[in-house]
């Protein structure tokens, strides 16, 4: 007889094994679903606040908000302004949230609030057109100045960037000369610095940053320079020359031209507070993932009951696995091959101690009554029927008992599998028959540790994380039952029961 | 605790429950041929066409209204034994030695009426014996009187020669003695004695029981040395025989001896245990790895039997 080759099955078990693994870890990279549970991620809470003055007319507030924020993602937003119509409108560029009302007297105050985390790797979109630079007609002496400072500038820079970085240097007190001079006055410092960059040929526009502290209030936005160095928007610092946002600077507004319009109001005014929150990790995946084309692979699409019910099923193959592990490898002798796996299912959940109470109750109960049924002579399908009916009734009468008594725990019982347990009992008691009594001590006690290895290992709360957020581990999980259906060595129990062959060695 | 460590075992050759189930039973035993030694009437129908002689088949009860002419069939025997076709361990066996008057009188000298054993073929008929519980057929055997030569070492029971045949080469055998431990059942696991048996000579070779070795039987005190079973060659060859009745690659062939009959075959077993390992001291590895490596296999039973016993009594 010619033996298949087994290097196929030893391949794809490989495959198996490598797909689960690294599906969970690209997964773990590319949604950060965390590893651990406890995972807690920062997120930034801010609120803006707009104040302003009704005027006996009709209103229309309109706010800059973030649309893709350097070094952050928006996670939710959400606007608070009682009797106020409000939507958020998107155009290219611009991004504006937009309060309307039509009767409007008094001081008004509106909210808008947003989460934001921390992303290193958030850039905004590059423009699909490159922008235009604004020419400006500048007047003599003015022009004449502009045009020296800017050739001076020229002449000791390459690109755009450093550019721009010798204008701002030039413009400085310590470094200003009469030229400056005659332009300056420190009102309008920004945006002479962007008309001179874009008079120079460099499309140049002003933004706002908020710094993030956390629990400030009443907070205003820094200006910031952005310029286009023909494939992005950079942010420099207008002062320092300092290139890059910073890591606690979130850029607020860019692009669009003003930061808050009211039509209708007077005395506008807007601050900012925020707040450093810290959120489980797993969460901020979840909503994230809405929406997203990889949140399919995961069970967070489901209906809530449906989930609950997942995480239990996402937890058999860990069981599955131990059992495999245990009789294959470690040789214990269980009776039934899967019936401890169903018991840690059931221990899971009544905790431990009560259910090992209830199972080891109920099995003792319906063995001394099986002694009975023995005696009748019954065919094998009326038996086991007769005793699933006394395994209900003992853990009926059981329940009752402990409640009467003061005992809860002692409702847990219903948790167990009936039909299963009415087998267990039948099992053993046919041990007994045929084996004695001290089979069915080692069998059940197999039994039993085998049932409460699986618990332990599927009440680990990371082994529930990672089942139910990581179900491609499972395609792991698979790959080592599979390759143990394959294991041919000794089981540690035989070392033991070939013992006496030592003095043949 | 005492333990044996993994590299004497590998060095010994003993073959362990995993790489049985895997390389050998799974590998040569086809599926399609477990209902042939599962069954006792198929195994006994089958064997026969191939020369091996099994107990003589008095009746067989395959329906409920058959179970009339059961008290007819034994009106004039003395003795006969119940076995439900598809029991296993044993269960299920009323063995009948004698008549007493109207009664008859089971092995272990109790009197039973004819009604008694009536509805035990009923029970029998229902699966009460069978795996799972489906529906069997009672056969009715001639009882088996053991050579008193082997008889005189058990403890109630027959004693029976377990030999395990790999691809129609016996490999290894051993006898097995009932004790009061074993409730008269021949399996090793409930406490019966398993005694080694050289594959060349049938004489023993270490005796064990619940898997440590002793010298003397526990009940009848008899020393277990010196055992010679006799027409070795024969029973050998009987074993060999099995394999093309059966196409099993991997099995284990029951006999006992017939003080008037001789050699007999009482059942095929598709999953040999491995307690015979240790009734030998030798490991089953070696042997099944030489037989694994012949290029030309011996085509006759006793061929094989001979090669058998010329090769493995070194192995």
């Amino acid at each position: 007889m010619t033996t298949p080759s087994r290097s196929p099955f030893y391949i794809a078990v490989f495959l198996l094994i490598t797909a689960g693994i690294s599906l969970a870890v690209w997964r773990h990279i590319e949604l950060g679903i965390p590893w651990l549970t406890g995972e807690q991620r920062p997120v930034w809470m801010v609120e803006a606040r707009v104040d302003f003055d009704g005027a006996n007319d009709s209103v229309v507030a309109s706010l800059n908000v973030p649309a893709q924020p350097p070094g952050f993602q928006i996670l939710t937003e959400q606007a608070a302004s009682p009797g106020y119509g409000f939507s958020i409108i998107d155009k290219p560029g611009s991004r504006r949230a937009e309060w309307t009302k039509r009767e409007v007297t008094g001081p008004q105050t509106l909210y808008f609030k947003a989460q934001f985390i921390p992303d290193p790797g958030a850039e905004p979109e590059p423009p699909a057109q490159p922008p235009k630079t604004k020419q400006l007609f500048w007047e003599e002496p003015q022009a004449t100045a502009v045009r020296e400072i800017l050739a001076q500038a020229k002449e000791r820079s390459s690109t755009p960037e450093s550019m721009t970085r010798e204008l701002i240097r030039l413009m400085q007190p310590d470094t200003r000369v009469q030229n400056t001079t005659l332009l300056m006055s420190e009102e309008n410092y920004l945006q002479l610095l962007v008309n001179m960059l874009n008079h120079s040929g460099i499309p140049a526009r002003t933004a706002d940053g908020l710094k993030l502290e956390d629990a400030r209030r009443r907070q205003q936005l820094t200006p910031f320079l952005q310029i286009y160095n023909g494939e992005r928007w950079l942010t420099l610092n207008p002062k320092t020359a300092a290139q890059g946002v910073p890591e606690d600077l979130l850029l607020w507004r860019q692009g669009s031209e003003s930061l808050l319009d009211v039509v209708g109001g007077d005395n506008s005014e807007i601050s900012f507070s925020m707040l450093r929150q810290t959120v489980p990790a797993l969460q901020l995946v979840a909503m994230q993932s809405k929406g997203n084309g990889l949140g399919f692979l995961s069970f967070y699409e489901l209906p809530i009951e449906e989930q609950g019910m997942f995480r239990m099923l996402l937890l058999l193959p860990l069981g599955a696995l131990v059992v495999a592990f245990m009789r294959i490898v470690i040789g214990i002798r269980t009776s039934g091959t899967f019936m401890p796996v169903l018991i840690a299912v059931a221990f899971v959940q009544t905790t431990l101690i009560p259910g090992l109470i209830a199972f080891l109750s109920v099995v003792s109960i319906g063995l001394a009554m099986r002694g009975y049924l023995s005696s009748l002579n019954l065919l094998l399908v009326s038996r086991i029927s007769a005793l699933i009916i006394l395994v209900i009734f003992i853990t009926a009468g059981l329940s009752i008992f402990g409640y009467q008594m003061g005992f809860n725990t002692g409702m847990t019982v219903t948790f167990f599998p009936m039909v299963i347990i009415a087998w267990t009992v039948e099992r053993m008691s046919i041990l007994w028959e045929e084996e004695g009594g001290q089979e069915v001590l080692v069998q059940g006690s197999g039994s039993l540790f085998v049932a409460i290895s699986a618990y332990l290992l599927m009440s680990a709360p990371l082994a529930g994380h990672l089942t139910f957020n990581f179900p491609e581990l499972h395609f792991a999980i698979l790959g080592l039952i599979l390759l143990m259906g394959q294991y041919t060595g000794y089981k540690l129990t035989e070392l033991r029961r070939f013992t006496p062959m030592k003095v043949y060695d | 605790m005492d333990w044996i460590s993994p590299r004497s075992l590998t060095r010994l050759g003993i073959l362990n429950m995993n790489r049985r189930n895997v390389d050998y039973i799974a590998r040569y035993n086809e599926r399609s041929s477990y209902p042939l030694v599962d069954n006792k009437l198929k195994t006994k129908l089958v064997v026969a066409e191939y020369g091996v002689k099994t107990p003589k088949l008095l009746q067989v009860v395959k329906q409920q209204h058959e179970i009339s002419h059961f008290r007819e069939m034994a009106e004039g025997l003395a003795g006969f034994a119940i076995k439900p076709a598809k029991g296993s361990g044993g269960k299920g066996i009323t063995v009948i030695t004698g008549r007493d008057e109207d009664y008859f009188v089971k092995a272990s000298g109790a009197r039973v009426g004819a009604p008694v054993l009536e509805r035990h073929l009923t029970n029998i008929l229902a699966g009460l014996y069978s795996l799972a519980g489906t529906p069997d057929v009672a056969i009715v055997e001639n009882l088996v009187e053991s050579a008193p030569s082997l008889a005189r070492y058990s403890h109630q029971g027959v004693p029976d020669i377990r030999i395990v045949v790999f691809q129609g080469y016996p490999v290894m055998a051993m006898l097995r003695l009932a004790t009061t431990a074993s409730d008269g059942k021949a399996n090793l696991h409930q406490g019966a004695v398993g005694v080694g048996l050289d594959i060349g000579t049938g004489k023993s070779l270490n005796a064990v029981q619940f898997n440590r070795p002793i010298t003397l039987h526990p009940d009848t005190g008899l020393a277990l040395e010196n055992i010679n079973i006799e027409d070795w060659e024969e029973m050998l060859e009987m074993a060999s025989r099995c394999y093309e009745a059966t196409g099993l690659g991997y099995m284990g062939v029951d006999l006992v001896v017939d003080a008037n009959e001789g050699p007999l075959l009482l059942e095929l077993n598709a999953r040999p245990g491995l307690a015979i390992q240790m009734a030998n001291g030798r490991g089953l590895l070696p042997r099944l790895r030489a037989i694994e490596s012949l290029k030309r296999p011996h085509f006759t039973p006793r061929e094989r039997a001979n090669y058998a016993m010329e090769t493995f009594a070194s192995l």
